[in-house]
């Protein structure tokens, strides 16, 4: 392993917002600008540091780069061994260039406790990136609780009128999973040390060795509950719209950029390549629930009357995508499961500042307050017609990339899952574009509405960066896949080999056997690796 | 010129850029500049690469170019990239050409309207989207334009937005495009599946060792992307939200909603010609489709009375032609068709919009009539335009269409019935057109006063390319005189490369004088449908009103154009909300939220039972102490 690297960037990136909160601590409460500005510093100097790591980073590979490991309590095993892949890479950018615009759209809308609220920021940015770049499942698991402090301040000290309710929701829902979570990495940690006798909890170590397919399902289950609540999948996501109606702008915009995506990149990083068997034995199970919460998700957003809800159930219902995705494992659904992420991170982000940005002018966000505000704020109508488009998935825009190779991957696999996944993009077309004419069109019938500002300068700059990496995403997606690809291939390859040969190597003129005919239909169905996985024993 | 086809499609992106970025500081001439130059431009660079496709050899027209990779993970791969060949070639050109004509119009008519930028730019847009979507050489950068042009039509329906009935529109258009698109999608992936790519040439040239004929693969994405195709090119049953999408404004009417973008699936299904010959149950479905569609609105068309809907009702027949075209294999038909009704009918629309512009927007014919003397330069193009489509000898719409009735007799595919919806159909549009022209511009006035003094003709900007239009709706069939008539078909000949084998495998075995007959049916049933109008709106004129009362119910029926919108909303739109209410207010906040909050009241239950148990009192707990040391003691003696 590289440990001799130079520099240890990533504990740099990762602690960086943490010494933004030490040079706050320095600053006086009272002077407000001073407390925001040091804040939006620390948080884009951490984004530039960070992008360090997308042009250093060697895309030829599907193996941890810029791995720091050191020892940290060597009787237990526990180290501090960070590292990112091509998977965690794009997740910790997502973090980075999310942070400051979140901090920059708090500066009218957080008024009080200034100092506090950026320092819960801060926190969290410092706990985010600390998830994606944990390669020591403690150290993990470090970073996964202290994260959920900051957010529980965040709704509950500055959020809306139930706060308090749901903090505590958010906080006792993922508190749930997390408990079964850590009992899980210690059965882990017990089972590694039975056969090997090497005390570690070295996430990398542990996939050399074979857990037994009924101890796999158990802590399977056990990781999978806590990721799928975060995600969160369906049944288990009512805590998410209550978290974001009462969130602030910047709590919602984090928890649904970031915090969201956790869940699904444990998935990716745990679930998969340390129980290959029990991934392969829940597939239908996850697919399906993926598959109810897409299309549940948007039926229920169809009907919400709260801005604010309704981003927040079509989450539920792009994450449903997202997970498809993952369960069809092969290289179009991952990529695009995690391109997906990125997208929604970027699109329900934007969806959140621009909620954000209408709330702090007419403190309301019930939909049925607006109308006609596109004849009174022309530019932003233009901004949220095209946050609106890519959240619906237009082609050209970041959204569609993702959804596509997901259901085209899910395709491979099942052609029935990805066509009831596929219904999804007409039900978001459905409850954005309804969304949007209530919102934005129409006669400005409400006399609040007549004579609401444009958005200020400040609003545009916070807007723009985000509008070009809708684009860019859309258009030159392959700036992205292609530094996925190694591992997302090496992920396969530890969870069926089967896959590795068919994906690495560059797909031959189609044959004639890959003709389908009327039995054949049917038979694109699963076929993962057939014989040599036992299931269910 | 072939290595620059780029260009086509950088110069209305260009415009849009501009005036969409900075347009509001623009002065309007720059802007009318931006707008129509980057058009006018990109005509000519399509005129430039139509004329090098020319001076290769037929089997040699065929060019790819490669901009930069698109979407790629493992074995997927897309690109940027461009074919042309005849048929993206005669389609850039009817695209930018139909679009700068109307670009030029809209500078006349849109010429008051406080969105003049905003309309200007999505108009580029628009066209950028539709040359992307007719250049791109694989189904999913197709897939771009196609719901990019779909975007582009949702914006310009929405265009007035503060009036709801448009921004419902726009909607709709969207949302109903998108069922179409889901089929798209996934006829995509399945020829993904299958061929392990989704570029054109390859698919095309593999299709038939492939793909087995008839079977369900073939039968399958054929079935899929027509889905598409449905949607976009409004047939039955997606062709809901057409006639709703003259909520915009007149010029977009006319160059989205008439000549080019609905005509995207037929160019879709005719591009993937070799694909859909490998399925003949497809192939039916697709005449059948077309057929009864061309009928069933030919038969709404009749009775509408807002001039700008008996057109949009005429377009969804008239895709339907092309169609019954494409599926009797007729795919040269198909797109000769298109090209005229492109000319034709954009020159219907924007005469409309010019009798709109006189007459302050009223769009209700029956307030109308004898509007010949005050607009004649917008008469004689709109009697141009509707000779055209009626079929009548020596206008462009005669040979196109009736290549398609004959087609849809005499091809392999071909079959009785099928020639007879067309017929049918032909005989509808000629009394509906002429019904429109008689009572707009013929017999006497019933405009109100004020209107009355108002009319006027419009300006040289709009009249202009209705002159120009006209033209092309009179002399545009020449390309495709049939034999019997002497000619050569030379846009079948044109269109053969694209095609490949397709035009020798519907070859017909009819006689010369069979056509000859044939011609003459539909030629008579044209006049016809004339003569009928003729009699009901010039010599009888109170002839309808008694019709409509003695066939009071059928009349009701078409009236309300069977209803359709309502069935749809009370069987598809109202149940779907019921459900979305239920999951919401049963599922989410009583099931899951019920039962993780009992969960909670359920620990406080308990805590508060174990709780009385903390009496304070001693002797309760020396009592429990003893209770406790008796059971355990028992325990252990019973045991």
């Amino acid at each position: 392993m590289n440990m001799g690297e130079s520099f240890p960037i990533l504990t740099v990136v990762t602690f960086l917002p943490a010494l933004g909160i030490v040079l706050l601590l320095l600053v006086d409460k009272n002077r407000q600008l001073l407390v925001r500005n040091v804040a939006l510093f620390t948080s884009l100097v951490t984004f530039l540091v960070s992008l360090f790591l997308y042009f250093k980073f060697d895309p030829g590979t599907g193996d941890m780069q810029f791995v720091e490991l050191y020892s940290w309590i060597p009787s237990l095993g526990m180290g501090y061994h960070m590292g990112i892949d091509g998977i965690s890479l794009f997740l910790v950018l997502l973090t980075t260039f999310l942070t400051p615009i979140a901090i920059w759209s708090s500066y009218n809308a957080v008024t009080e406790k200034v100092k506090g609220f950026m320092i819960s920021i801060l926190a969290l940015e410092t706990g985010m990136i600390g998830v994606f770049v944990s390669l020591d499942l403690f150290l993990f698991y470090v970073f996964w609780e202290a994260m959920l402090i900051p957010m529980y301040f965040i709704i509950g000290v500055w959020g809306g009128p139930r706060r308090i309710y749901a903090a505590v929701k958010f906080i006792l829902f993922t508190m749930t999973g997390s408990l079964l979570m850590l009992v899980a990495i210690l059965a882990l940690y017990f089972v590694n040390q039975s056969y090997t006798g090497v005390a570690t909890f070295n996430l990398l170590d542990y996939q050399g060795i074979q857990i037994p397919f009924n101890y796999q399902i158990w802590m399977f289950l056990a990781f999978a509950l806590a990721f799928a609540i975060k995600v969160p999948m369906w049944p288990l996501h009512t805590w998410l719209p209550d978290a974001h109606v009462e969130a602030p702008t910047a709590g919602s915009v984090l928890l649904a950029a970031v915090l969201l995506k956790m869940g699904a990149y444990g998935f990716l990083r745990f679930c998969f390549p340390l129980f290959p068997e029990a991934t392969i034995h829940f597939i239908p199970l996850f697919s399906i629930l993926a598959i109810i919460g897409i299309i549940y998700g948007a039926f229920v957003a169809l009907v919400q009357k709260d801005v604010k809800s309704l981003v927040a159930y079509s989450s539920v219902s792009h994450l449903g995508f997202v997970m498809l995705g993952l369960f069809a494992l092969n290289m179009q659904s991952l990529e695009g499961s995690i391109l997906q992420m990125l997208s929604h991170g970027i699109s329900t982000g934007a969806l959140f500042l621009l909620v954000g940005m209408l709330y702090e002018r007419r403190h309301t966000r019930l939909i049925s307050d607006f109308g006609g505000i596109s004849k009174v704020m022309p530019v932003f109508a233009a901004f949220f017609m095209i946050v609106t488009l890519s959240s619906i998935g237009l082609p050209g825009t970041n959204g569609f990339v993702g959804e596509f190779l997901i259901l085209l991957g899910t395709f491979r696999e099942n052609w029935l899952y990805a066509a009831f996944g596929a219904t999804g993009i007409i039900l978001a077309a459905v409850y954005m574009l309804w969304m949007y004419q209530r919102v934005m069109f129409g006669k400005v019938d409400k006399p609040e509405n007549q004579k609401l500002k444009d958005l200020s300068l400040r609003e545009k700059l916070i807007l723009v960066p985000i509008v070009i990496v809708i684009f860019l995403i859309g258009i030159y997606p392959s700036a992205f896949t292609s530094r996925m690809e190694a591992s997302v291939a090496k992920l396969m390859e530890t969870v069926n080999e089967k896959y590795r040969v068919e994906e690495v190597m560059p797909q031959v003129q189609p044959r004639r056997d890959f003709q389908i005919d009327e039995s054949q239909l049917e038979v694109s169905t699963h076929s993962f690796g057939g014989g040599e996985i036992h299931r269910g024993q | 010129m072939l290595d620059k086809v780029w260009l086509v499609l950088l110069f209305p992106l260009l415009g849009f850029l501009l005036n969409g970025l900075f347009g509001w500081k623009f002065k309007r001439g720059l802007i009318n500049l931006i707008a129509c130059g980057s058009v006018g431009l990109s005509f000519l660079v399509s005129l430039g690469v139509f004329l090098d496709l020319l001076k290769l050899a037929p089997e040699a027209r065929h060019f790819e170019k490669v901009l930069f990779p698109w979407v790629v993970s493992g074995s997927f791969k897309t690109a940027f990239s461009f074919l042309v060949d005849p048929l993206s070639a005669l389609m850039i050109l009817v695209v930018s050409g139909v679009a700068f004509l109307i670009h030029i119009y809209s500078t006349g008519y849109m010429h008051d309207d406080p969105g003049y930028v905003r309309y200007f730019s999505y108009l580029n847009l628009f066209t950028f989207s539709m040359l992307l979507l007719v250049l791109a050489d694989n189904l999913l950068l197709m897939y771009i334009g196609w719901e990019a042009v779909g975007l582009c039509s949702y914006l310009l329906i929405g265009f007035w937005y503060e009036k709801k009935s448009a921004a419902d529109a726009g909607k709709k258009a969207f949302i109903v495009n998108r069922i179409g698109d889901f089929g798209f999608a996934l006829g995509i992936m399945l020829t993904f599946v299958i061929f392990g790519t989704v570029y054109f040439t390859p698919i095309l040239e593999r299709a038939p060792e492939v793909l087995q004929y008839g079977g369900a693969a073939a039968t399958a994405i054929t079935l899929l992307l027509f889905l598409g195709a449905v949607g976009k090119s409004a047939q039955i049953p997606l062709y809901v939200w057409l006639p709703d999408a003259m909520e915009g404004p007149t010029p977009v009417s006319a160059l989205i909603h008439a000549a080019t973008m609905v005509t995207a699936g037929i160019y879709m299904v005719a591009r993937l010609s070799a694909l859909f010959l490998m399925a003949p149950v497809s192939m039916l479905v697709v005449a059948i489709v077309g057929g009864v569609t061309a009928l069933y609105a030919a038969s709404i068309g009749l009775m509408q009375n807002d001039i700008k809907r008996v057109l949009a009702y005429s377009t969804i027949s008239q895709l339907g032609y092309m169609f019954l075209a494409c599926g009797v294999g007729a795919f040269g038909a198909g797109i000769f068709h298109l090209m005229t009704h492109a000319f034709f009918k954009a020159l219907l629309f924007l005469c409309a919009g010019s009798v709109m512009h006189a007459l302050a927007g009223e769009l209700n014919i029956q307030k109308m009539g004898g509007l010949k003397k005050h607009m004649p330069v917008t008469y004689w193009t709109f009697l141009m335009g509707t000779l055209a489509i009626a079929g009548i000898p020596g206008f462009s719409g005669f040979f196109s269409k009736d290549e398609i009735i004959w087609k849809a007799f005499s091809s392999a595919q071909g079959h009785f019935l099928l020639w007879f919806l067309g017929a049918a159909g032909a005989l509808m549009t000629a009394f509906y057109m002429f019904r429109l022209l008689f009572l707009t511009f013929h017999g006497k006035s019933r405009l109100t006063p004020e209107l009355e003094k108002r009319a006027h003709e419009s300006p040289n900007k709009m009249t202009v390319p209705l002159i120009i239009l006209a033209v092309l709706a009179v002399i545009g069939g020449y390309v495709g005189i049939p034999h019997l008539l002497g000619g050569g078909n030379r846009i079948e000949k044109f269109l053969e490369p694209s095609f490949g084998q397709v035009s020798k495998a519907v070859e017909t075995h009819h006689s010369g004088g069979v056509e000859l007959l044939m011609m003459i049916i539909s030629v008579l049933i044209a006049l016809g449908g004339v003569y009928l109008a003729y009699t009901f709106y010039i010599k009888k004129t109170e002839l309808p009103k008694k019709l409509a009362e003695r066939y009071r119910s059928i009349y009701t029926l078409i009236y309300n154009k069977y209803y359709v919108d309502e069935i749809y909303n009370a069987v598809i739109v109202q149940p779907l909300k019921f459900f979305a209410i239920i999951c919401w207010r049963f599922f989410d906040v009583i099931v899951i939220d019920g039962s993780a909050n009992g969960l909670a009241k359920l620990v406080g239950l308990i805590g508060n039972l174990i709780r009385r148990f903390e009496t304070g009192y001693v002797r309760n707990y020396a009592l429990g102490f003893v209770v406790g040391v008796v059971i355990i003691l028992g325990y252990f003696m019973l045991r």
